[in-house]
């Protein structure tokens, strides 16, 4: 009995809520016809990176370049279709990109490991690196690994990709070791191509005989 | 003495929490070889399109070259790339993996078109390899990535 009273209650207020929406509804003057929505431009922003360093993009169509060059300097279409220079702010960033920079992956990071010369032996420092590079993997989504071996001007490149490939290889062969998938892992062989520091041709640098690990 | 011995502890502690939490890690699925990238992040409804077959996103999954992405009005995506490029879309985007050729050795390619929508990028390797290696098309322009963090809308999309 009072289950049903209460039913009945609760529908009858239901019933005046809809009544007092009715009575409001026509009360109210008919609604004005939504303003057309503003056409969208298309909208380059260049960022400054987390370093405060600022990259460039070329903005090209038909025929003509505009190169961005400076922090929020940006790119929209114009009324009459051609893109046209202007300055963007943080906030209208925040406004119209917030769920895309959201959705960003975490940013790859690097670790070198450095080797004995000739060998593919590592110095001891490089080591304990490897226990950092498991940290950075256990903290990443779906994280995969390039391992890619470098060397000093020493020698031939045809020697130096050789040696370069083998170090990396070592690296990974330790990674997997350390439970790694090899699927996630690439090693290559980059020879003396991208020295961390550089040097004339058949230059001995220890600082160049390394393995770079990256995390993405 | 004492915090010689906490740190120690301390460190062993942080370390066997990492090396548990890599058991744990989602890998990425095997067949890697013709993967161009990977999804890293998914929010809401993210589909990725292949030779007329549509598929949910998950977080793991493969992007390759002819792939497109396309996000739901409640959807967000992020994608790294082999070249450590970062692509993210948010809602309701499609953007077109046109073309990625990366070899660390020799100077690559990579083509993306933002048919609608909103996207972030951080260049990768290739845009490093050479000037336009990389570029991002939209309905009205053609942009030649030199470096490194920008955003693009596309006129036809939200927001």
């Amino acid at each position: 009995m009072r289950v049903l009273a209460r039913r009945s209650g609760g529908r009858r207020l239901l019933l005046s809520g809809l009544l007092l929406a009715g009575a409001v509804a026509c009360a109210a003057p008919p609604p004005a016809p939504p303003p057309p929505p503003a056409p969208r431009a298309d909208l380059v922003v260049l960022l400054p990176g987390p370093d405060g360093k600022v990259g460039a993009v070329a903005v090209q169509e038909a025929g003509r370049e505009t190169v961005l060059n400076t922090a929020y300097a940006s790119a929209h279409t114009g009324p009459g279709g051609p893109m046209v220079p202007d300055q963007a702010t943080p906030d209208e960033v925040k406004s119209i990109f917030a769920e895309a920079l959201s959705a960003e992956p975490p940013r790859p990071v690097t670790f070198v490991l450095y080797f004995v010369e000739a060998t593919d032996q590592f110095t001891p420092e490089s080591q304990a690196l490897v226990d950092q590079v498991m940290v950075a993997i256990a903290s990443r989504p779906a994280p995969e690994l390039t391992v890619a071996g470098h060397t000093d001007a020493v020698g031939t490149d045809q020697y130096n990709d050789a040696l370069s490939l083998r170090r990396a290889e070592r690296v990974r062969d330790m990674l997997i070791a350390r439970g790694i998938p090899p699927a996630s892992i690439q090693a290559i062989g980059r020879g003396k191509r991208e020295p961390r520091v550089p040097t004339a041709d058949g230059v001995a640098e220890p600082r160049n005989r390394r393995v770079e690990i990256t995390v993405r | 003495m004492r915090t010689g011995f906490a740190t120690r502890v301390w460190s062993r502690a942080v370390l066997t929490l990492a090396l548990g939490l890599a058991c744990t890690v989602l890998w990425a699925s095997e067949g890697a070889a013709q993967d161009a990238g990977r999804v890293k992040t998914v929010k809401g409804t993210v589909y990725i399109e292949r030779g007329g077959q549509r598929e949910l996103a998950l977080v793991g999954a493969g992007v390759r070259q002819a792939d497109t992405l396309v996000t739901g009005p409640d959807g967000a995506v992020g994608v790294t790339m082999a070249d450590d490029t970062l692509l993210s879309a948010g809602p309701n985007s499609v953007l077109v993996i046109e073309r990625f050729l990366y070899d660390p050795n020799q100077p690559g390619s990579f083509e993306t078109a933002l048919t609608k929508g909103t996207l972030a990028v951080v260049s990768g390797r290739i845009a490093k390899q050479a000037p336009d290696a990389m570029r991002v098309k939209t309905p009205a322009a053609i942009l030649g990535v030199r470096g490194t963090e920008f955003l693009v809308r596309a006129s036809a999309g939200s927001p």
